[in-house]
């Protein structure tokens, strides 16, 4: 009951300029940091390149995704790993 | 020696002429000599929206191209002393002006005026290239949405990117009653998400659409709203420092009267 009087009033608890901001925040952390999807897939591809030579990986269920917090932005990787490579080790 | 100051905002309709007419009208009743360059080239506004359509002869591309003296194309506006007017060429396109030639014209400006303001084209493309090419400092000007103010970020990077540092905030067509109820940004919100230093901000004001179709600046109007805000601006461009204005919607007596006989 609260609620709808709340609501009649445009008291609306999700209102919508929370909505714009956390829409816009999103949107420029991919502007500022100025990623385009070719880019993405290059440092995709130079990231299985290097990684491959440690260990075996699936690059079909590699996942690379520029994340935002609160402030900063941050790379996550996530690469399931099949198996490590036995000569790796030894070559260092 | 003058200072040249470029309005500038990416997304176009925010109210980029809008604020030059007003900023340069206001400095003009301030007593500055002042000079609005329309940098607009193709897409001619700030003439019409200034009233002074019917008294171009020569325009900007005229001068850059050698077709008459740069004095020969200013329009003195009539009705504020020390206020002048360079046109936008109509039947040219952006190219027809190189940054260099733009930064030359404006060192030749600031030896005359005081303040020289240019209204930049919305997009990042030549025109906004060649506005900026001879600014000593920006003015981006955005309303309370999304879509303005993302461009504004676009624009701050790439004046940053042309090493134009530390462009100041406008913020305009704020609506009080809707950021009360938490539906339209707050100058916070815009400021926190920016993160540049604000310069003004101006109400939505019915006025301006009035000012607008008569060709005469809002800013020369007393009971304004938006009047008092560029006023305000104008101020602090000179180096004063005037707070904020309170923006309240309908909270004078005057407005509360004008509610109950639904004026």
């Amino acid at each position: 009951m609260l609620e709808l009087i709340q609501k009649l009033f445009g008291k609306d608890s999700n209102s919508s300029k929370d909505i714009a901001k956390e829409r816009l925040r999103l949107v420029l952390v991919h502007d500022r940091v100025n990623v385009s999807p070719q880019l993405m897939e290059t440092l995709k591809d130079d990231m299985f390149k290097a990684i491959s030579n440690y260990m075996d990986i699936n690059e079909k269920c590699m996942e690379v995704n520029l994340t935002h917090t609160e402030s900063s932005v941050t790379l996550v990787a996530n690469i399931p790993v099949t198996s490590m490579k036995r000569g790796a080790m030894s070559k260092r | 020696m003058g200072e040249v100051i470029v309005i500038t905002s990416g997304k176009g309709g925010v109210g980029k002429t809008t604020t030059s007419a007003n900023l340069g009208t206001g400095f003009a009743l301030q007593g500055k000599k002042v000079v609005l360059v329309d940098a607009d080239i193709g897409l001619r506004n700030l003439d019409v929206v200034m009233g002074l359509e019917n008294r171009i002869v020569y325009d900007l591309v005229d001068v850059t191209d050698g077709n008459c003296r740069l004095k020969q194309a200013l329009i003195r506006d009539k009705r504020y002393e020390s206020l002048y007017l360079l046109p936008a060429a109509q039947t040219r396109d952006k190219n027809a002006v190189t940054p260099e030639q733009m930064k030359q014209l404006c060192d030749e400006l600031k030896q005359d005026f005081d303040f020289v303001i240019i209204d930049c084209p919305a997009g990042i493309e030549q025109g906004f290239k060649n506005a900026i090419a001879g600014a000593d400092r920006a003015i981006i000007v955005t309303t309370p949405e999304v879509s303005a103010v993302r461009d504004a970020d676009r624009i701050i990077g790439l004046l940053e990117s042309e090493g134009k540092h530390n462009p100041k905030l406008i913020v305009n067509r704020i609506r009080p009653r809707m950021v009360k109820k938490g539906d339209m940004m707050s100058i916070d919100d815009i400021i926190e998400i920016l993160a540049i230093d604000l310069l003004g901000i101006i109400p939505e004001d019915d006025y301006i659409v009035v000012s607008t179709n008569r060709g005469e600046p809002a800013v020369v109007n007393p009971i304004s709203q938006a009047s008092t805000a560029y006023k305000n601006i104008v101020r602090r461009l000179m180096g004063e420092n005037i707070p904020l204005m309170i923006i309240e919607d309908n909270t004078s007596f005057f407005n509360k009267l004008k509610k109950i006989f639904n004026l």
